[in-house]
């Protein structure tokens, strides 16, 4: 066990170096508050953050090819990842330079208090939507047109076995998969947006109702509900999907439209309890009691009373449940039950392309595009969910 | 002491009227499937004598209600039938001897799902704690952002896709692990251990966001309450402070959240036992759905939900313990 050795000999000598390195900043700046004050465990710290930075940088520069004149597949992906990173950590400074400077000036406040992470992920999900309105203009190809050569590796290098025209290759029956890639931000986020606006229509209707009609209508609603959660979500829509196989060529409805009244009507209980919990701080204020003694109807008090007052905890719900939405049409695509074929679809297309992964190691391009499809899914949701911690955080006032 | 135990039993007779109501619900989904069971058993070879035969057998001839209480009987006695496929194979080839019911489809299943968690729970839980901790002792430095970003990543991003990127960097580019689980019976423990670490610790990136971040939100919530003040001013060190005097008053909210991440495991860990061919329940159940083998189905729901409850329940239980002020409801 070589490997472990050299582990923890660096360990030691990281522990050691930071003994030192606190010794050494305590002698050179003459017991200065910042070193005199400093823990073992922060010291520690800094020289852990030092040597994975050099060794990082190290890797980085380590040659491509390696001497018996195989791709060193480690060293290209490892390139890849940081130069990605950096892409996009440049990418979301900028975008929030230009909010800083350009717009109204609410925008450009909102824009200065911005983490980093926040205009990473405004950056991200206005990308996405870009791509997925104009998915038909900005494809090369068709997502159902099968193209002469299948299993064309992506690079676009011939003596690799890839085609310039297809940047990124093609899929196992020989369509582009750049295409498939564009097409399927329109058919994977548009299905997930689909979904999540039915399930807040319906789980804040009638968590809405609830609040304000209470009695049995609540105490029915509200135990029918806690039935339903009382089933693990991906597993209820699993057993759901299953009898939906069946229904839909006998009804003639496509499949998906079942995935959505599914997905929203589970998600929709989620909403629902947020719904009713927020509502029912709203129905007791005394300008909700003003609006019912002057007479004014159900639907005024819904949508002109509570509605207005509740959207800011609605809007962050909505964030996660984008992404809860998103990741669970992407883990039943995934297991084959999802969005069906011919459609283009990131799930299907991880599936389909996963097994050229264990061909890393020999050629770094062919694992490419299975990790393009799933890392599509990941960037979103992980955007999303990086907009959304900032709103909470922002509106929680949680101060530390 | 006593009203512990009353308020004990209540949500254990609410969790079991919960897993009745949601029995029932499983058994009504089921039956909406279109069409006949014998013949979606026999398939190609269905004639009019054996889907006779098999409707008795199965006692589809029966109303529904009855049915249903049947099928509950069975289950409270371990009774789970056998499986649509495996009846086909009787059926169609002849042979009866060498058939398995579904306990004994999904008994070898669940133990190693359990197993998956547990090999998981023990990775995750100290990792998470350790970090959550150190984030909130570090808090607000270049530690705990990284800290919080990495998590929030791996939370939000797709369980295949932490997966297949494990695979690439320990299975694939550096052959560490293995990155099929093919776990049979008497295999030896460590062996087991090995082969079940890479989906173990996917699952563990997807857990940890959420047990990270609520220790350190437990922690620098007690932050500002005077008993800390008063430690630090006796002259502990930070680390001291917040692990002899803030972590245990922090323990309720962070093993609530660990009951929840528990309950995710058993439930969750369908994609990764599909992505690792993990021979799982999460496996079996979406191998069934496939072939739509409805009692394999119903049963591996009914264990889902059931585990989903338990562990909610307990969850529900150990914060009203460890909180005195649940405790002693006004």
């Amino acid at each position: 066990m070589s490997g472990w050795m050299i582990f923890l000999l660096g360990l030691a000598g990281i522990a050691a170096m930071a003994f030192l390195f606190r010794l050494a900043g305590q002698k050179a700046t003459g017991d200065a508050p910042k070193f005199r004050d400093m823990s073992y465990g922060e010291a520690f710290g800094y020289m852990l953050a030092a040597t994975l930075l050099i060794l990082a940088v190290w890797y980085y520069f380590q040659p491509k090819v390696t001497e018996a004149g195989m791709a060193n597949a480690g060293v290209v992906f490892f390139r890849w990842a940081v130069q990605g990173f950096l892409i996009f950590a440049a990418a979301a400074w900028l975008f929030r330079l230009l909010g800083r400077n350009v717009g109204t000036a609410w925008t450009r406040k909102l824009f200065r208090q911005m983490p980093l992470t926040a205009s990473f992920g405004i950056l991200v999900i206005l990308i996405y939507a870009f791509v997925a309105i104009f998915a038909g203009a900005i494809a090369p190809h068709g997502q159902e047109e099968i193209l002469g050569a299948a299993n064309v590796i992506a690079g676009g290098d011939p003596a690799l076995g890839g085609d310039p025209a297809y940047p990124l290759g093609t899929d196992q029956i020989g369509r582009d998969i750049l295409s498939r890639l564009i097409y399927g931000a329109q058919n994977t986020v548009g299905i997930a947006f689909i979904t999540t606006i039915l399930a807040f229509l319906l789980g804040g209707t009638f968590g809405f109702l609830a609040a304000t009609l209470g009695g049995w209508l609540d105490q029915l609603l509200s135990r029918a509900v806690d039935v339903l959660m009382a089933i693990p979500s991906l597993i209820f829509a699993l057993l759901l999907m299953t009898i939906a196989t069946v229904w839909a060529p006998k009804l003639g409805i496509p499949l998906t439209w079942f995935m959505i009244v599914i997905i929203a009507v589970i998600d929709s209980t989620r909403v629902y309890r947020l719904a009713r919990a927020v509502g029912l701080n709203i129905v007791v204020m005394d300008y909700i009691e003003a609006a019912k003694l002057r007479g004014e109807g159900l639907g005024y008090l819904v949508f002109k009373e509570i509605l207005p007052n509740a959207t800011a905890p609605l809007l962050a719900e909505f964030g996660l449940r984008f992404c809860f939405v998103f990741l669970t049409i992407a883990a039943l695509s995934f297991l084959g039950v999802g969005i069906q074929p011919p459609l283009a679809d990131w799930g299907t297309m991880v599936r389909d392309l996963a097994q050229f992964i264990n061909f890393a190691a020999f050629s770094p391009m062919a694992a490419v595009t299975p990790l393009l499809a799933a890392g599509a899914i990941a960037l979103l949701t992980v955007g999303v969910n990086f907009v959304v911690d900032w709103m909470l955080h922002k509106s929680s006032g949680l101060k530390e | 002491m006593n009203s512990i135990l009353r308020i004990i039993l209540q949500r254990l007779g609410l969790g079991l009227l919960t897993l009745f109501v949601v029995s029932i619900v499983i058994f009504v989904a089921v039956n909406l499937l279109p069409g006949d069971f014998a013949e979606l058993i026999l398939g190609q070879g269905a004639t009019p004598e054996t889907v006779a035969t098999i409707r008795r057998d199965l006692g589809l001839d029966q109303p529904l209600v009855l049915r249903y209480f049947d099928w509950l009987r069975g289950m409270l006695t371990l009774d789970l039938g056998t499986s649509f496929s495996q009846l086909n194979r009787v059926s169609n080839l002849g042979g009866g001897s060498d058939t398995t019911t579904v306990v004994e489809q999904i008994a070898p299943r669940l133990s190693n799902t359990l197993f998956l968690a547990a090999v998981t729970a023990s990775i995750a839980v100290p990792f998470s704690i350790t970090l959550g901790v150190l984030a909130a002792l570090y808090r607000n430095t270049a530690f705990d952002r990284s800290a919080n970003i990495f998590t929030l990543s791996s939370i939000s991003s797709p369980e295949f896709f932490m997966a297949y990127v494990l695979i690439l960097f320990l299975a694939v580019l550096n052959p560490i692990l293995p990155s099929l689980s093919n776990i049979y019976q008497g295999m030896p423990f460590w062996e087991r251990v090995e082969k079940s670490l890479l989906p173990a610790l996917t699952l563990t990136l997807v857990v940890t966001a959420h047990m990270m971040r609520m220790t350190r939100a437990a922690i620098i919530n007690l932050l500002a309450s005077p008993y800390i003040e008063m430690a630090r001013l006796k002259g502990l060190s930070p680390m001291r402070v917040i692990v002899k005097h803030a972590l245990p008053n922090a323990l309720a909210p962070i093993i609530n959240v660990i009951a929840l991440n528990l309950a995710y495991l058993i439930t969750g860990v369908v994609v990764v036992e599909v992505v690792f061919v993990y021979p799982g329940i999460g496996q079996l159940f979406v191998d069934s759905v496939k072939i739509r083998d409805i009692p394999v189905v119903q049963a591996c729901c009914l264990i889902f939900a059931a585990a989903y409850i338990l562990l909610n329940l307990t969850a529900d239980i150990l914060s009203i313990l460890s909180n005195p002020r649940l405790r002693h409801p006004k």
